[in-house]
C-alpha cells in the first residue's frame, strides 16, 4: 500500500498556526505513507494537478488531503484523485482547519493535534474499499407543491423545458397571496393583471396537470422514483359540470362563512366561489357553514343550479402520481391579530391587518374598492399603519423581519391617498427595509409625493375613544409620546411559515428551522436545493421574501429539475448500508430504526429472514450500524473496523 | 422661569432649545472621551440587563404613563445608557419619577426588563448622590423610617415626617376632614413585637450601602 | 363548603386608610368557607420606598414575612394588596433563580427565607381556587343601578412572568367576577394604565392627573362605578378625587369600590358591613336600589310566560 499525504498550508488559515512542515516530516514516517508534502492552496487547480502528478510519478494507490472540511472540498477532491485513475473512495480528508487551525492559538498543540489528525486518516485509508454508486433510472415528472406565484413560475418553466409537472394547489384556486393584492409595488401595477396570464398559462398548458383543492397525503421513494398520494378534497360539486356562473352562491342562505381569500374582512355564503379571476372558476361548499351539512336540511343551491352540478355526497378521493422530482412552494402564513393584544388585535373590529386592508383596497374585494372601516362602514380620514406588528419581537417569538412589510406599508398608504385625496396617513417603523431596484425611491414618494408621515418609533397600545381610536406611540427622532386619534388602523401582521408547514417537511422529510421555515442546503450557495436529495424549494416557504424573489426561487427550481434530468439516469450514493446475510440473524431491530424507511425484510432461499438495505432510499446516516446487535448491517465507507481503525490509531499508538 | 412649571406643559424640548442652550444636552458629546464604560458595565452588573438587546424601538417610550412628566423619555434613558453618559442620567428626573408600573417591561419587544433598569439608576443615584427630585426622595425617607422604627408602616407619622422634611407644611391638608372620623387613622403607631428584627434588617443592610436610610 | 385556609398577609395600609379593603376582603371570604390566619407578627413589606434603595434590602424585608410563613409550615400566602404581593413575588422569584442572591438576602435576615412559599392575591383566589360558580351561589341581591368599569391598576399582573396570573394586556378575573355576582361590566380600556401609584404625597398634581385619565375613561365606557383591586388606587381616584377635580378643572363624581365591597352587597351585607360609608364619593344612590335576586326572577318568569303564545307562533311562520 502506497499512501501520499498532501497537507495544504491554505495560506494563513493553516499554516498561520500549524507548522506544515513538521506536519509533513512526521506523516512521512507514518506506517503505509510513501509520500508527504505542502503545498499553499491545495485546491487550487495548479494544486489539484500537483495531486494527479504525484499520483501517477510515486505510484500512490490511496490518497490523504489534511486541509479544510470535507464539507468544502471532499466531492472536488476525490473527483481529482478519480481522474488520476483511482476509486474516488480510497481518498479521505482530514480537517486540519475547521477543527484544528482555526480553533486555538497555541503552535505546538495545533501542530501536535494535526499530526495526529492525519494519523487517523492514513489509517482510514488504509481500510478503505473501492465502492461504486449504482445507476438507477427516473421519471422526468415533476410535482410542484403550492399554486402561488412562486409554485406556478417553476411549473411553468418545468412545463416549457418539456417535463409533465403535477401542481397541487391546497385551496380552491391557483394564485396564492399574490391574487389577493390590489396593486404590487414598486410600480403600482394591478397585482391580478400581472398574475391572471400566469394563472391562465397554468391552467391550459399541456403538460400541466393540475389538482386544486387538493394536498399531499403521502410521499414514498427517493429522487427519481417518488410515488405520491395527493387527496383530492372534496367540493361537493362536480367541476366537470360546473361553469362558474354564481347563482348558487346568490342563493345560499348560509351567509356567516368565514371568507378564507378574504382573511375574514366580510362573511362569505358557505357555497362560494373565493374571487372572479379565480382558477378554476369553480364552486367549493365549506362544509363547516353549510346547512345541509349542519342540520341535513337546505339543499338551496342544488335547486338552483342550472347544470346539476350540486353533488352532497361526494367522498375525498386519493389520486396516485408518480414523480422523479418536488419543488415545495407552499407559502407562508400570517399571524392572528390576537396574538397582539396591545393593539386591541381581534377585539376591535377597527384594527386590521395588512392583508384585510388590501383586500379592502381591491377592486374586485368585499367593499368594492371602496375604503371603509369595518365597524361602520364610514370612510376614514386617518390611517394608522403599524409597522412590526409581531415582527423583531423576541418576546413573542418572532426574532426575525417579514422582508416585505415596509414596502408594502408604502404602497398601501400612497393607495389611500389616491382613493380618498384628503386622508392623512402616518407610519410608525423602526427602521425602513427598501432594498431591491426601485424600492428606496418608492418609500421616499410615499413620504414626498403623497403626504404620508412616518414616525420613527413603536406603537404601544391602541384603545377605543368614542368612534375613534387612540393609538399611543413614540417619536423617538423627537424624543416624545405620540397620540393619534385614527379611524382606522392596519397592522403589518408578521409572516409566519404555515400552520402545517411542519407536517408537510415529514412528509417529505426535509429540515425546518424553529420558525417553521425550510432549510435550504446553504444559505448563500444552494438556496433552493434541500438536503433531501430531488426535493427543492421556492417562493415564501423557505423565507419571507417578495414577489420578485419568488419568481427567482421559482425559475432557479426548475433549473435544478431540468439538470437532474437531462440524463436519462442517476447514480446513487454508495456510502450506504448493506447487510451481511451470513451474519444476520433476522431481529429486523434495524428494519425500526430506519427513520427513512429503508430497509426491508428479505427471505433468502434457505427460508431464513435477513434484513435487505433498499439501496436508493437508504440516506447513510447509520443508525442501523448501531442498532444492530451482531453488525451484520454495516455503513459502507464507514464500517466499523474502519471506524475502529481509527481510534486505535489515537489509543493505542 | 419655573422649570418645573415648564416641564409639566411638555415644554421639555422648548427648555432645551431656547431656555437653556448652553446645558451639555445640545453640545456635541465626544463619544470617545466621555463614554462611561465603567458606568455601563456597572448597571449591567447591578440589573442583570444588557443595554445593548435595546434596538430602540420606542415601545417603553409610547406606553410609559410618566414620559410627560420625564426630562428624558424612558428610550432616551435606555439611548444615555447605551452612550454611556452618566452624568446627564444621575442628574436626570425621570429616574426619580418612574413609578415601576411595568408597562415597558411587558411590552419590550426585546425582552429587557427597563422598570429594573429605572430602578438600579435611581438606587446608584441615591448612592452616590444625586438627587433631582428632592421630594419623591424626603417620601421614600420617611416612610423607611417609619418602618424602621415600627416594624410596620405607620402613615400619619410619615405624612408629618415628610410635611416637615420637605417643607410643605400642609401638603394633603384638604384630605384631613375627609378621612377622620371613619375609623381610618390611627393616631398611635402599630409597633410590632419583632420590630428590633427589622431593625436589624436595616442596620445590617446600610453596613453594605454608603447613604443611610 | 369544605373549610379552607390560608395564610392572609394584611399589610400595612389595610389596618388603617384602606381598613374596609380589609372587612369586605374578610367577610366575603368567611362566607365562602374560608378561614384566614394572620402571620405572625408581619412587618412592613417594603413596598416602593424599599426597591427604590437597595434590591437586597428590599427582598430581605418582603422575605422576612415569607420565612414567617414558612415556619408556620405553609406554602401559601394571599394578600389583597398588589404591592404586597409584587414586593413577596419578586423576592421570591429572584432567590429561587439566583443562588448568590439568595444567599446575600438571608445573610440579613433573621431567619432564613427557602423559597418555599408561593404569593397570591385574594382576587387570583376567588376567580381560580374558589371559583365563579362557587361565587355565584351565595349571591341574594341584585345591584340594577351599578355599571361597572373594573380598573386593575399597573401592577397586579405585570410583569407576566413574575406575577403568573391573568393577561397583562386585557385581564377579566374582576370582570368575571362580577358577573358572576349578576352586576353590569362596562368594556373598559384603561384597565392596566397606571393612576400614580406612590407619588401622591410628593407630586400630587401629576397623580391628579393620571388618575383623572382613568375617570374619564371609565365614564366614556359607560359605567357610574370604578371597581379597584389595589388601595393605592381607590385612595388616588376616590380620596384624591376633590384634588382631581381642582387641578383638571372636572366635575367626576364616581364612586370607586373595592370588588370585594361589591361581592359583599350581593352577598347581603349592609353598606356600613362593607365599609363603603368609609368612601369619599358616597355610593348609596347607586346602592339604594338594591333587592332580593327573588325579585327579579319572579319578573323575569311573569315576562316569560307573556311572551310564549307569541314565541310559537314566529317558529310555526319559520317552518
Amino acid at each position: 500500500m502506497r499512501v501520499g499525504v498532501f497537507i495544504c498550508h491554505c495560506g494563513n488559515n493553516i499554516a498561520g498556526t500549524v507548522d506544515v512542515a513538521k506536519v509533513a516530516e512526521a506523516a512521512r514516517m507514518m506506517p503505509g505513507v510513501a509520500f508527504a508534502t505542502t503545498y499553499m492552496y491545495t485546491c487550487s487547480e495548479p494544486g489539484q494537478e500537483e495531486i494527479k502528478e504525484t499520483i501517477k510519478r510515486e505510484k500512490l494507490d490511496r490518497v490523504v488531503v489534511a486541509a479544510c472540511s470535507p464539507r468544502m472540498h471532499e466531492v472536488t477532491f476525490r473527483r481529482t484523485v478519480e481522474k488520476a485513475g483511482l476509486n474516488r473512495y480510497f481518498f479521505e480528508m482530514a480537517n486540519i482547519r475547521e477543527h484544528c487551525s482555526w480553533v486555538g492559538e497555541d503552535k505546538a498543540l495545533n501542530t501536535n493535534k494535526a499530526i495526529e489528525t492525519i494519523k487517523l486518516a492514513v489509517e482510514k485509508v488504509k481500510q478503505n474499499k473501492p465502492l461504486f454508486p449504482a445507476k438507477f433510472k427516473i421519471n422526468k415528472r415533476v410535482l410542484v407543491i403550492g399554486g402561488g406565484v412562486a409554485g406556478m413560475q417553476a411549473a411553468l418553466d418545468c412545463a416549457d423545458g418539456g417535463l409533465d409537472v403535477v401542481l397541487v394547489e391546497k385551496s380552491s384556486s391557483v394564485g396564492g397571496m399574490m391574487a389577493r393584492l390590489d396593486k404590487t409595488f414598486p410600480t403600482v401595477d394591478c397585482s391580478i393583471c400581472i398574475l391572471g396570464p400566469k394563472m391562465v398559462d397554468v391552467s391550459q398548458h399541456e403538460k400541466i396537470n393540475l389538482h386544486a383543492y387538493s394536498e399531499i397525503e403521502e410521499i414514498k421513494g427517493y429522487v427519481g422514483n417518488y410515488q405520491i398520494k395527493i387527496r383530492k378534497k372534496a367540493t361537493y360539486v362536480d367541476w366537470s359540470k360546473c361553469t362558474g356562473c354564481g347563482a348558487c352562491i346568490e342563493k345560499c342562505p348560509s351567509r356567516n362563512a368565514y371568507d378564507y381569500f378574504n382573511f375574514g374582512v366580510a362573511p362569505a355564503r358557505a357555497i362560494n366561489i373565493p374571487f372572479p379571476q379565480a382558477i378554476p372558476k369553480k364552486a367549493t361548499i365549506d362544509a363547516q357553514f353549510c346547512r345541509q351539512f349542519i342540520k341535513g336540511k337546505c339543499g338551496v343551491c342544488a335547486k338552483f343550479c342550472p347544470v346539476g352540478a350540486i353533488n352532497y355526497e361526494m367522498k375525498d378521493e386519493i389520486v396516485t402520481e408518480d414523480v422523479g422530482a418536488i419543488i415545495v412552494a407552499s407559502g407562508y402564513g400570517l399571524i392572528d391579530l390576537d396574538k397582539l393584544p396591545e393593539y386591541g388585535g381581534g377585539r376591535y373590529p377597527d384594527v386590521i391587518s395588512g392583508i384585510q386592508y388590501e383586500r379592502i383596497l381591491n377592486a374586485s374585494g368585499p367593499t368594492s374598492g371602496h375604503i371603509e372601516r369595518p365597524s361602520d362602514h364610514a370612510e376614514p380620514k386617518t390611517i394608522v399603519f403599524v409597522s412590526c406588528a409581531g415582527s423583531r419581537d423576541k418576546s413573542i417569538g418572532i426574532p426575525y423581519c417579514s422582508n416585505f412589510c415596509c414596502m408594502y406599508i408604502a404602497k398601501q398608504a400612497i393607495l389611500t391617498k389616491d382613493h380618498i385625496p384628503d386622508s392623512q396617513s402616518y407610519v410608525f417603523y423602526i427602521d425602513i427595509r427598501s432594498p431591491g431596484k426601485g424600492y428606496d425611491e418608492f418609500t421616499r414618494r410615499a413620504q414626498e409625493e403623497y403626504g404620508a408621515k412616518y414616525i420613527r418609533g413603536r406603537v404601544s397600545r391602541i384603545y377605543p375613544k368614542g368612534k375613534k381610536m387612540v393609538v399611543k406611540g413614540a417619536d423617538t427622532l423627537l424624543g416624545t409620546q405620540v397620540e393619534i386619534e385614527a379611524d382606522l388602523i392596519v397592522l403589518a401582521t408578521a409572516v409566519t411559515a404555515t400552520n402545517d408547514a411542519r407536517t408537510l417537511a415529514e412528509k417529505l422529510h426535509i429540515s425546518y428551522d424553529q420558525n417553521g421555515f425550510y432549510v435550504e442546503s446553504h444559505p448563500k450557495l444552494r438556496p433552493v436545493e434541500t438536503n433531501t436529495s430531488g426535493v427543492f424549494l421556492a417562493g415564501a416557504c423557505q423565507g419571507p421574501k417578495d414577489i420578485p424573489a419568488s419568481v427567482s426561487q421559482g425559475s432557479a427550481a426548475a433549473a435544478k429539475v431540468l439538470s437532474i434530468f437531462s440524463k436519462d439516469t442517476l447514480e446513487s450514493d454508495p456510502q450506504i448500508a448493506r447487510v451481511n446475510t451470513n451474519v444476520c440473524v433476522g431481529c429486523r431491530k434495524c428494519i425500526g430504526t430506519c427513520p427513512f424507511g429503508a430497509i426491508e425484510e428479505q427471505q433468502l432461499r434457505d427460508g431464513r429472514i435477513v434484513a435487505n438495505v433498499i439501496e436508493t432510499v437508504c440516506a447513510g446516516c447509520g443508525i442501523c450500524s448501531s442498532t444492530c446487535p451482531c453488525g451484520a448491517i454495516q455503513l459502507q465507507h464507514f464500517t466499523d473496523n474502519q471506524l475502529l481503525a481509527e481510534v486505535n490509531a489515537l489509543c493505542l499508538t | 422661569m419655573n422649570k418645573n412649571l415648564l416641564n409639566f406643559f411638555g415644554g421639555g424640548v422648548i427648555l432645551k432649545t431656547f431656555v437653556y442652550p448652553k446645558e451639555s444636552y445640545m453640545e456635541p458629546i465626544n463619544l470617545t472621551e466621555k463614554t462611561d464604560w465603567r458606568f455601563i458595565d456597572q448597571v449591567k452588573k447591578e440589573s442583570g440587563q444588557d443595554p445593548a438587546l435595546c434596538y430602540q424601538c420606542g415601545n417603553c417610550t409610547a406606553g410609559c404613563p410618566y414620559t410627560k412628566y420625564f426630562d428624558f423619555p424612558v428610550s432616551q434613558v435606555m439611548r444615555l445608557l447605551q452612550a454611556g453618559q452618566k452624568e446627564t442620567i444621575l442628574n436626570s428626573r425621570s429616574i426619580w419619577l418612574c413609578a415601576t408600573c411595568e408597562a415597558c417591561t411587558t411590552r419590550c419587544p426585546c425582552e429587557i426588563d427597563i422598570a429594573h433598569i429605572m430602578d438600579v439608576l435611581r438606587i446608584i443615584a441615591r448612592r452616590e448622590n444625586y438627587v433631582a427630585e428632592k421630594d419623591v426622595k424626603t417620601f421614600y425617607d420617611a416612610f423607611l423610617a417609619s418602618m424602621k422604627h415600627h416594624g410596620r408602616v405607620f402613615e400619619v407619622g410619615i405624612l408629618m415626617g415628610y410635611n416637615l422634611k420637605s417643607g410643605h407644611l400642609l401638603a394633603d391638608a384638604d384630605l384631613g376632614p375627609k378621612i377622620l372620623g371613619k375609623g381610618k387613622i390611627h393616631f398611635l403607631p402599630t409597633r410590632i413585637k419583632g420590630r428590633d428584627k427589622v431593625l436589624e434588617i436595616f442596620r445590617k443592610s446600610q453596613k453594605k450601602r454608603k447613604n443611610s436610610v | 363548603m369544605s373549610e379552607k385556609e390560608y395564610i392572609y398577609f394584611p399589610g400595612c395600609s389595610l389596618e388603617a386608610s384602606a381598613i374596609e379593603y380589609d372587612m369586605s376582603v374578610r367577610k366575603v371570604l368567611t362566607s365562602l368557607g374560608v378561614k384566614l390566619i394572620e402571620p405572625d407578627d408581619w412587618s412592613c413589606c417594603g413596598s416602593t420606598p424599599a426597591h427604590s434603595v437597595d434590591h437586597v434590602f428590599a427582598a430581605a424585608v418582603a422575605a422576612r414575612n415569607l420565612a414567617i410563613v414558612e415556619k408556620m409550615g405553609a406554602c401559601t400566602v394571599i394578600t389583597a394588596c398588589p404591592a404586597c404581593l409584587s414586593a413577596f413575588k419578586k423576592a421570591h422569584h429572584r432567590m429561587k433563580k439566583e443562588e448568590g442572591f439568595k444567599k446575600e438576602v438571608n445573610a440579613i435576615l433573621d431567619e432564613p427565607y427557602n423559597c418555599g412559599v408561593t404569593a397570591k392575591s385574594v382576587l387570583q383566589v376567588l376567580l381560580e381556587d374558589i371559583g365563579p360558580k362557587a361565587v355565584a351561589e351565595k349571591v341574594t341581591t341584585d345591584l340594577p343601578d351599578l355599571k361597572v368599569a373594573p380598573y386593575y391598576g399597573c401592577i397586579i399582573n405585570r410583569p407576566p412572568e413574575i406575577m403568573e396570573f391573568d393577561d397583562p394586556e386585557n385581564p377579566l378575573a374582576m370582570d368575571k367576577l362580577m358577573g358572576a355576582v349578576g352586576v353590569k361590566v362596562c368594556d373598559f380600556a384603561f384597565k392596566v394604565e397606571c393612576c400614580g401609584a406612590a407619588f401622591g404625597v410628593a407630586k400630587r398634581k401629576m397623580v391628579n392627573e393620571l388618575s383623572s385619565k382613568v375617570l374619564t375613561m371609565a365614564l366614556d365606557a359607560g359605567a357610574n362605578c370604578l371597581v379597584v383591586t389595589c388601595q393605592l388606587c381607590q385612595q388616588n381616584l376616590d380620596l384624591r378625587q376633590g384634588q382631581i377635580n381642582s387641578t383638571m378643572g372636572a366635575s367626576f363624581n364616581m364612586p370607586v369600590l373595592f370588588f370585594t365591597q361589591v361581592m359583599g352587597l350581593t352577598y347581603g351585607y349592609s353598606s356600613q358591613e362593607m365599609g363603603i360609608d368609609k368612601h369619599n364619593v358616597n355610593a348609596e344612590s347607586l346602592i339604594k336600589s338594591r333587592r332580593p335576586v327573588e325579585e327579579r326572577i319572579k319578573e323575569e318568569q311573569e315576562k316569560a310566560k307573556g311572551k310564549k303564545p307569541k314565541a310559537k307562533k314566529a317558529e310555526e311562520e319559520e317552518s
